[in-house]
């Protein structure tokens, strides 16, 4: 390229020495506010290095006059999140469910908590309101399948149902009466004509009537004799209107000949004590509990 | 044009301040020369991109704190590889990220901060960069299989917000890993520490995961904390479900956080 020196006559500064078309481009420093900008920046981010962990040396990287770390400041924000309730979380963390429930003072920070990890954790399944779905109870109900009472429902949270991991988890099986051939098709059609006359709702009298022997020997030790269900083994109500798998005779027909299992997770190791406390209490306070 | 003798030709009809700056007379009056020589340009410009590269790519390989060291992580199981297989394929990190970060928000609801060393067995790793569905770093256990499935066909049905598509062709979809072996291999071509044994056992493997009746004490002994579950509720079929779902619920349980010290490599 050219060694050409051009000047501007007008202006008096230098151009880049290229043509275009006739027009020359005029080559002006960079402006001073913007250099002395660059300047800084690049000093602010030396002092940054000196500051916060930057530069990598043989086995770890500079630490930081600061001392600042990612891990630190997380640790930080949950002790100041704590410090807020500090007292309160104590004493939640420290009692037991019936005592905080019973406590004017905690049981409202208790609810409150457990509503906000009710809504993180639970709704999934069990629904935005508690109001459950197919497969999933609902938990506003007076209809519990393991007990409504405040230990039971911690019982559950903590080990969770079924929960394969959790050794003390709940755990029961409805034997398979259809699949497994203990019951022909015409006896669990019997028994479940039986099952919808505890509600009140059969018409067929004969039906009814051999179901209930059936239902004596085969499901009567698990579910009641009356059908009133037994909270030790998970074994739900019969005789009222609530159903977890459908309320259809088709439905218990299903049900009776290959058992759905809901598997709940054990919650305790995943969210800590604390919060399965509270938990329980909001659970406990949406309606249902005994 | 004009010609002059002063003693940086390059500034010559430049307005008198700018001569007066040291660093413009000195380093930035050169800058001509490398803009003029197009392979001189090349080199440097090649030169400066490795110095960058070298500083801040390179140590992540030796760092402590980047290749700390946790108890209870493995290489995937065939059926666990089969499923991340089917979540890349499908796309899944396109909405769901695999990264927690150390943000309270984030641990409160994710749980624990993801390690490093997660994703160590990660080809790629799957970190992901949006959320429009939740973060899955962490999704193991969380829920039953039977909720996996049933909201893997019908999103809505149990969280009538989601926007997630359905994906129930999966339960249609036998899963056909033609070489689980094979894709052993591969991944042990990459660093991923799976033994003779397991790549010999591969195809077995696979298929014991499915079945909970069956003898699974290789597969534990070679896997431990593989969940075995018949996923699906089909024990008929081994399908794209089956192996979607072990993935899913396995991802971020195998670190033993009782035995992790945060500060111990935060140096």
């Amino acid at each position: 390229m050219a060694e050409t020196r051009d000047v501007d006559q007008i202006t008096g500064v230098e151009t880049t020495g290229h043509s275009w078309d006739g027009i020359k481009e005029l080559n002006n420093p960079l402006p001073r506010w913007w250099l002395w900008t660059f300047y800084g920046c690049i000093a602010f981010a030396l002092v940054y290095t000196v500051l916060y962990p930057a530069w990598p040396m043989i086995n770890s990287a500079t630490g930081g006059l600061l001392g600042w770390s990612s891990r630190g400041q997380l640790e930080a924000s949950i002790e100041e999140a704590k410090a807020a309730n500090a007292g309160k979380l104590d004493e939640i963390a420290s009692l037991g469910v019936e005592e905080i429930a019973a406590n004017p003072e905690l049981r409202p920070t208790a609810i409150a908590a457990g509503k906000a990890a009710f809504k993180v954790n639970c709704v999934q399944c069990h629904g935005s309101g508690a109001e459950g779905g197919p497969g999933y109870p609902n938990l506003n109900d007076d209809s519990w399948l393991w007990g409504g009472s405040l230990d039971a429902i911690h019982t559950t949270l903590e080990h969770g149902i079924r929960y394969a991991t959790d050794d003390d988890t709940r755990i029961s099986e409805m034997p398979a009466f259809g699949r497994d051939g203990v019951l022909d098709r015409t006896q669990i059609g019997d028994v479940a004509e039986y099952v919808l006359s505890l509600g009140g709702r059969s018409g067929d009298e004969a039906a009814v009537e051999k179901g209930q022997a059936i239902f004596a020997d085969n499901c009567a030790a698990c579910h009641g004799e009356k059908g009133e269900g037994m909270h030790e083994i998970g074994a739900p109500r019969l005789n009222d209107a609530i159903w977890l798998y459908g309320s259809s005779k088709a439905d218990i027909v299903a049900q009776v000949t290959a058992p759905r299992h809901g598997v709940m997770p054990a919650w305790g190791e995943r969210l800590g004590e604390t919060t399965v406390k509270e938990l329980t209490v909001y659970v406990h306070s949406l309606g249902g509990g005994e | 044009m004009t010609q002059s003798s002063n003693s940086n030709p390059a500034l010559d009809g430049a307005r008198p301040e700018l001569k007066a700056d040291p660093v413009a007379r000195g380093i930035l009056a050169h800058h001509g020369k490398i803009e003029r020589n197009v392979t001189l340009l090349l080199v440097l410009s090649f030169l400066v991109v490795t110095i960058g590269g070298i500083v801040e790519i390179a140590p992540l390989f030796y760092l402590q704190n980047t290749i700390e060291k946790v108890e209870g992580m493995r290489p995937y199981s065939p059926l666990e590889l089969a499923g991340r297989n089917i979540y890349i394929r499908e796309g899944c990190y396109n909405c769901h990220s695999q990264m927690i970060r150390p943000f309270r928000d984030e641990t409160e609801r994710y749980g624990h901060y993801s390690l490093a060393a997660e994703s160590m067995f990660d080809h790629p790793f799957q970190w992901g960069s949006k959320r429009t569905g939740p973060d899955l770093a962490r999704v193991g256990g969380r829920y039953s299989d039977e909720w996996q499935v049933q909201h893997l066909i019908e999103p809505r049905s149990v969280v009538p917000e989601s926007i997630m598509p359905s994906y129930g062709f999966l339960m249609q979809a036998d899963l056909d890993m033609k070489d689980p072996a094979g894709h052993l291999a591969a991944n042990r071509d990459v660093g991923v520490p799976y033994s003779d044994e397991m790549v010999e056992n591969a195809a077995a493997d696979l298929r014991a995961q499915v079945d909970p009746d069956g003898d699974t004490s290789g597969l534990l002994a070679r896997y431990p904390k593989a969940v075995v579950a018949d996923f699906d509720g089909n024990p008929q079929r081994l399908t794209e479900m089956d192996a979607l779902v072990a993935y899913l619920q396995m991802l971020g349980t195998l670190v033993d956080f009782s035995a992790y010290e945060p500060q111990e490599n935060q140096r």
